[in-house]
């Protein structure tokens, strides 16, 4: 079995909300371990707290209890080298081309020019963006952008790509085909992928292992394995066992989805 | 040109021939204005003698270094008080009514101040221009995307790299706005400070011409303005429409 990467030990995170200001208690206790090189994916209720479990792993948000590690350090507050994330808004930044947008991220590394741009081509012929490396932005589809940002954290070579809902905004068909290519890109890249979704069937169609978290305060209440072969794609919705793990996450979600929504359990569907 | 630009172009041409017929049937007396081909044969001569050369460049250096002083101040001020938040939140109401303050009745006191040099007249345009360039810069940063903030973090950039490579370039549209706006003050402080009490100037020279009964050197002059004003705006116009149709905005 893989080691772990990334551990949780009893994290959670209280904001203070609201006028006058009051605590919030958003998210945990949650314990998790990312296992090296494997995709994990976590599902939960609107408002649970998955991006915010997200920016806890990637440094971007402190936790007000438990401890984080990334590769057996502790993670204070600061973003990590060797993590990567891709959000789910458009991060291109517009008014650079494709290609400074994907290396934009190396200007602090301070390597030679010809390795930077060898860095930058090969991440923009893992994408598929090759052919658009002087166009800007605007000048793309938003499946195409959100390569551009794939791409631009790719070329940092992360062990740990964290994705927050990055297919949100697109339609159902690019979303699957995005999918491959994210699947694609994991293998090849051999690090670990940490994905938010609120989509079931996209978690079960990518994911080895899917974490179910509970409503506020985000708990991890069910790890779901998959046993899909490392060698997948889109396809794999076909599998038998496809409908049964995508059955298994809703009945958890359904009960705390009806939560957020104010619903008692067991109530029936309009 | 585009269709709508001849549009433009016959509707200033049709005012300009309007303004010509009337002069030339005596509707327009002598006294109150030239004909505008007179103003234009006036206007050619005056550049071709170069009588008014000292004129141009004082007002030309004064505008661009209340401009310089009002787009580099505004800009470090709009960054810094985007960054402290108390400071912000007391200055927010003095912002909004600022324009409300007629800027011209403080310069008397410039005058007794700083003297009857260029320096009044450069403070004037300075203090009209700063605050257009702080709003909009402020306006600018309190639109940049967070996930770009985001971004910026997961990248591990500096704050000066973050601000030269992330926000500032994000908030571009709106700085750019901002400096058409310290464009135009500028020229209003400053010429309109010529008027009131200066020793030279394309202002002073207008109310000097003016006082006189001068029309030949008064029309030229404020063509000269005009011209200077379009050819400024016109630049500034077409760098925004490429800023933005970059960005998939226009």
């Amino acid at each position: 079995m893989a080691a772990d990467q990334v551990r949780l030990r009893g994290v959670g995170k209280v904001f203070m909300a609201g006028v006058p200001p009051a605590p919030l208690h958003a998210l945990g206790p949650i314990d998790l371990a990312l296992r090296q090189g494997e995709f994990f994916a976590v599902v939960g209720p609107s408002g649970c707290g998955k991006s915010t479990l997200l920016e806890v792993i990637a440094g971007l948000t402190p936790v007000t209890e438990g401890s984080v590690e990334f590769e057996g350090k502790p993670i204070a507050g600061e973003a990590p080298d060797g993590i990567g994330v891709v959000f789910q808004e458009d991060a291109s930044l517009a008014w650079l081309n494709v290609a400074d947008n994907v290396g934009f991220g190396l200007r602090r590394l301070r390597l030679p020019r010809e390795a930077k741009d060898t860095r930058v081509r090969k991440a923009l012929q893992l994408v598929g963006l090759a052919d658009f490396a002087t166009s800007f932005p605007a000048q793309l589809s938003g499946g195409m952008r959100q390569r551009v940002c794939i791409a631009r954290t790719l070329v940092m070579e992360p062990r740990l790509i964290l994705l927050d809902e990055p297919f949100g905004a697109l339609d159902q068909q690019t979303r699957l085909l995005m999918g491959d290519e994210v699947l694609r890109l994991w293998r090849q890249t051999g690090a670990t992928v940490f994905l938010i979704t609120h989509a079931l069937d996209e978690a079960t169609m990518l994911a080895d292992r899917i974490g179910v978290m509970s409503a506020r305060p985000g708990r991890l209440i069910d790890v779901v394995e998959t046993n899909w072969p490392r060698e997948r794609d889109s396809r794999i919705m076909e599998h038998p066992e496809f409908g049964a793990i995508t059955a298994r996450l809703w009945k958890t979600l359904r009960e705390e989805s009806l939560k957020t929504i104010g619903r008692a359990a067991g109530s029936p569907s309009p | 040109m585009s269709r709508v630009g001849w549009y433009r172009l016959l509707v200033v041409a049709a005012a300009v021939a309007l303004l010509e017929a009337l002069c030339l049937a005596g509707v327009i007396d002598k006294i109150t204005m030239q004909a505008p081909h007179l103003i234009a044969r006036d206007f050619y001569r005056i550049i071709v003698s170069g009588r008014m050369n000292a004129a141009i460049v004082k007002t030309t250096t004064n505008v661009l270094a209340a401009l310089g002083l009002a787009l580099g101040v505004g800009l470090v001020a709009g960054v810094l008080l985007h960054r402290t938040r108390g400071l912000r939140e007391t200055l927010d109401p003095l912002f909004a009514t600022y324009y409300a303050v007629p800027v011209f009745a403080f310069y008397p006191f410039f005058i007794v101040a700083f003297g009857l040099g260029d320096l009044p007249q450069i403070l004037i345009g300075f203090m009209l221009g700063v605050v257009a360039m702080i709003v909009n810069t402020l306006n600018g940063l309190d639109r940049v995307p967070r996930v770009l903030v985001k971004t910026v973090r997961t990248l591990k950039l500096s704050p000066p790299d973050a601000a030269l490579h992330v926000t500032l370039p994000a908030a571009g549209p709106y700085i750019v706005t901002g400096v058409k706006l310290a464009v135009a003050y500028a020229f209003i402080g400053v010429i309109g400070s010529e008027f009131i009490l200066s020793r030279g100037g394309i202002g002073y020279e207008i109310g000097f011409a003016y006082l006189n009964f001068d029309n030949a050197t008064m029309y030229p002059l404020i063509l000269l303005i005009l011209l200077a004003s379009i050819a400024i705006n016109s630049l500034l116009s077409w760098w925004e429409r490429r800023l933005l149709a970059r960005r998939g905005l226009r």
